[in-house]
């Protein structure tokens, strides 16, 4: 399988002001930030969560928790994949019961992701409620969830890759869609 | 890098660094999982796991038959004392039935070296090998790695003084086999009729002595003595055993402050460790035992958590 | 019958020759040996261009397991197993059930084996009765039925003062008392070679010193009492050693070695295949070298294949459980045939089988005599071919061989002379 850039869907610039109308729509949506956690799904999640909760700050002058949680375990496709994902830490060092979770991740597609993710999170506590916010909405969706804040709707193919790039892993800030070339 | 590649995880001797180092670093969140209020995740759901112990063990069977619950595999343990075993079937006929009951893995313990080799070439279950004759005993080994791992911080180039009847020791193999693909500095002592023949070609250092052999040692790990070896006259009293091997405080002047005290359990306090220092803070047993599960854990999950076709995404 | 075995390379080290000879048998016996034989109205003429003719190999260390084991053995099955791999005789060790430690027992062998064997089949008598070390057989009456060596192979003779006994008794006879040297108590629960491999793959070992005790008293025995002493199947440098020193001493003793002992290491044992459980077990490196050394100098005999034949069951286990022993017969030749030209040369290759083992046993056999029986071994040098255990004609399929590709095997054996086998296949009448 090879991957051909097709065009750019965010710049640096445009993620951060996709993160700031996040921020702002998730301090709206819940009337604050007091009883808010950001959790970010590992890997490109986290950064990300990270990312709401400094834009947070800086805002509303509160800082609130970030934990990052590793799904791998709770991942409905492990005995179809080649290659073992390695499991890491889920690092959520703060109680979650009765919070309002923020949880963040990069792409949404299937949704199968987000479902283990809500697993993991149940198997730790007992939030409040649980909202999602995700940088690229790209459809698709095998499973009814829906994210409460999204960066950018995009509609693609199927033959299509979304790929985003951060700064603390990629050193770079950047969204590009690609074509699948089947080889 | 994969481990579900080997059908069987059957010992270290074979395993390459970079695989031992996956399953200590799986088994960090794994030990994560063990001290939540829900200490379960639904990774092996649908999997089922049989432990079948021909020699008798608690700690090693148990830590077994918990790590795959935690994993919601569902684990099964073969009485052999009751079954059909005792009617003279063949082990060769008794893991035959396992597998058509759709077991995916059999984690067997055996008198016998080459027991779980015999029975890995002759099944398509997984073989997890939870100890076999003086051979190995892969998962102890890992977990007294972890354990060292989580208190030193690495396993690189300690100095590693392991305690006792090496001779019939499995753990003392495994410990070796692993430790020395970590540039350890691995001593052994012991009374020579409990030493194995031509060890040195390990790359270990023997010693007769037991204060020499723990100057300066990082790591003391202290095997039991099985009282049975005595009556064979391998040594001739547990008491002289004590008086020349057995650990306790004015013996360790000369290992490092830190020094940590790792025993592969059960413990005779008395004769191979004194119950000063088994209670003391240097001693991690009961850290080991908790360790043992988290690599269990990780053992398995790496075994039977994702094999067939390509890439679905 | 009528057979001329024409240009092939005769090997006959009893006699001196080692060269291009036809060979003419009539009803049995060997009638002509010289260049250029050529005859009307001969049966067969056997065209040996490229081969090697040799006298008739002897195995005298063959667990026929018959009677009472026929389940891993017979006397029809492993004689089969004989000719196809190039044997024209072959002794039989007594610890079959019952014991051959009387003269019925020895008589039910001999009869047997001329009603169902393909191959010339001795007896060997036991040395206590019942193999049980405490009484002397009555090796007269053994004699009389046919025996013509004693031994309690499998289990060694405990007590001295015993093994002096049937050496003194034995004496009068010229019988050859074949002993299995090993220390019980120092060989107890072994699996393999005591050494490096033993320590990796954890079993308990056989220490050499377990044979070469028993070895020492043997020699001391043998030079006490001027009885002929034969060592069985030895394993080890220190053996090898001690019996060079008895000889030059002038003491009666004698020894062989089997093909696994020259050709395996203990490092074999590793996959805990059980067919690499043999007893003596197999050796490190030094001691193969040493054996070879003592194949060199004279000190070795003769080589036997201690043909160890068992039922799958007993090698279908864990290795502890398994039974000791390999299925021998049918691979001996290609085995020592691989050390030729590194080694050893093949006229010694050929006296290892056939001179030595004779004069071991006192057999009037091993050389090719005009108007002596036309036992005769013809080996094709250059044939390959790879180890299967599914086509061995013995009942026992545990070789530690399996797959593996060698080459040098037998090509005919005519046993009184009449092809008894051709290209490893047996001709049956």
């Amino acid at each position: 399988m090879e991957l051909r850039e097709k065009h750019v869907l965010m710049d640096e610039m445009a993620m951060k002001r996709a993160l700031i109308r996040i921020t702002h729509e998730i301090i709206e949506k819940n009337k604050g930030v007091e009883n808010v956690v950001i959790i970010g799904i590992r890997r490109r999640g986290g950064p990300l969560a990270y990312r709401i909760a400094e834009l947070i700050e800086s805002i509303e002058g509160f800082k609130v928790p970030v934990g990052i949680l590793d799904i791998t375990l709770y991942r409905d496709d492990l005995t179809t994949l080649a290659s073992q994902p390695q499991v890491h830490r889920t690092e959520v060092n703060f109680n979650i019961n009765n919070k309002i979770i923020i949880l963040v991740d990069d792409v949404l597609y299937t949704g199968r992701t987000v479902r283990a993710a809500l697993d993991a999170l149940i198997d730790i506590g007992r939030p409040k409620c649980i909202q999602l916010a995700v940088l690229i909405d790209r459809g698709h969706r095998e499973l009814p969830i829906k994210a409460d804040f999204v960066g950018k709707n995009v509609p693609t193919s199927k033959m299509e890759n979304v790929s985003v790039s951060v700064k603390e892993f990629d050193d770079k800030d950047l969204v590009v869609i690609q074509d699948i070339i089947d080889s | 890098m994969k481990l579900a590649q080997h059908k069987d995880l059957l010992g270290l001797r074979d395993m390459s660094r970079e695989e031992i180092q996956l399953i200590l670093d799986t088994a960090i969140p794994m030990k994560d999982i063990i001290k939540r209020d829900i200490k379960k995740v639904p990774t092996l759901r649908g999997k089922a796991m049989i432990t079948v112990f021909y020699e008798p063990s608690t700690r090693t069977r148990t830590s077994f038959e918990i790590a795959g619950k935690y994993l919601s595999a569902d684990t099964v343990n073969l009485p052999v004392a009751l079954s059909s075993v005792q009617k003279g079937e063949s082990l060769r006929d008794t893991m035959k039935t396992i597998e058509v009951m759709g077991f995916d893995v059999m984690v067997i313990r055996h008198s016998m070296s080459g027991a779980p080799h015999y029975v890995a070439r002759n099944t398509n279950m997984r073989v997890i090998n939870a100890g076999d004759g003086a051979n190995e005993h892969p998962t102890q080994a890992l977990l007294d790695f972890f354990t060292i791992r989580e208190k030193k911080g690495t396993l690189e180039g300690l100095t590693v003084t392991i305690v006792g009847d090496i001779l019939h020791s499995r753990v003392a193999r495994s410990n070796i086999y692993g430790l020395s693909k970590f540039g350890c500095e691995i001593r052994l002592v012991g009374p020579p009729t409990l030493m194995a023949p031509e060890i040195e070609k390990l790359g270990v250092k023997v010693y007769y002595d037991l204060e020499k052999a723990i100057e300066g040692a990082d790591v003391i790990n202290v095997l039991r003595i099985q009282k049975e070896r005595q009556h064979v006259g391998l040594f001739p009293s547990l008491d002289e055993y004590a008086n020349l091997y057995m650990i306790k405080n004015d013996k360790l002047k000369k290992a490092k402050e830190d020094v940590l005290i790792l025993h592969p359990g059960p413990m005779n306090r008395g004769v191979e460790i004194s119950s000063e220092i088994a209670d003391s803070t240097q001693a991690l047993i009961n850290e080991q035992v908790t360790n043992g599960v988290a690599v269990r854990m990780a053992a398995l999950f790496l075994m039977m958590g994702g094999t067939r076709d390509e890439i679905a995404y | 019958m009528k057979l001329l075995i024409k240009n092939g390379r005769v090997i006959d080290p009893k006699n001196g020759i080692d060269q291009q000879l036809d060979i003419f048998v009539n009803n049995g016996l060997i009638k002509k040996i010289g260049e250029n034989i050529n005859l009307e109205n001969v049966d067969r003429v056997i065209d040996a261009s490229g081969k090697i003719v040799c006298p008739g190999f002897i195995d005298i260390h063959v667990h026929l397991r018959d009677p009472g084991y026929q389940y891993k053995e017979e006397i029809a099955s492993g004689s089969r197993a004989a000719a196809a791999g190039g044997f024209t005789t072959i002794c039989c060790m007594p610890n079959t059930k019952p014991v051959i430690d009387n003269a019925s027992v020895a008589a039910y062998v001999r009869q047997m084996a001329a009603k169902t064997a393909v191959v010339n089949v001795w007896p060997i008598g036991a040395i206590t009765k019942n193999q049980g070390g405490e009484e002397i057989t009555e090796m007269a009456d053994l004699i009389a039925a046919g025996c013509i060596a004693v031994s309690d192979d499998g289990k060694p003779v405990e007590k001295a003062e015993l093994m002096r006994n049937a050496l003194e008794y034995a004496r009068m006879f010229h019988l050859p008392v074949l002993s299995h040297c090993e220390d019980r108590s120092l060989a107890a629960d072994g699996q393999m070679h005591e050494g490096y491999f033993s320590t990796i793959y954890g079993f308990k070992g056989i220490p050499t010193a377990a044979e070469e005790v028993m070895v020492s008293r043997d020699i001391i025995l043998a030079g006490l009492t001027g009885g002929h002493v034969h060592i069985c199947h030895i394993s080890s440098k220190g053996t090898v050693d001690l019996i060079r020193k008895a000889k030059a001493q002038g003491i009666n003793v004698t020894c062989e070695v089997t093909p696994h002992h020259l050709t395996l290491t203990d490092e074999a044992v590793g996959s805990y295949d059980t067919n690499t459980k043999v007893n003596p077990p197999l050796r490190s490196a030094e001691h193969i070298k040493a054996l070879l050394e003592g194949i060199k100098d004279g000190t070795i005999d003769c080589i036997a294949t201690d043909h160890a034949p068992h039922e799958l069951e007993s090698k279908d286990c864990e290795y502890n459980y398994a039974s000791f022993g390999i299925s021998g017969l049918e691979t001996a030749i290609p085995l020592i045939m691989s050390l030729v030209g590194k080694h050893f040369d093949l006229n010694k290759m050929v006296s290892l089988f056939t001179t030595g083992p004779a004069s071991v046993m006192g057999l009037n056999k091993g050389s090719l005599e005009i108007g002596g029986a036309a036992d005769i071994t013809i080996i094709d040098p250059k044939k390959s071919k790879t180890v299967d255990p599914g086509s061995f004609y013995s009942k026992g399929k545990n070789t530690p061989y399996a797959g593996r590709k060698l080459k040098g095997w037998p090509y005919m054996t005519i046993v009184n002379g009449k092809v008894k086998a051709e290209d490893g296949r047996i001709i049956e009448e």
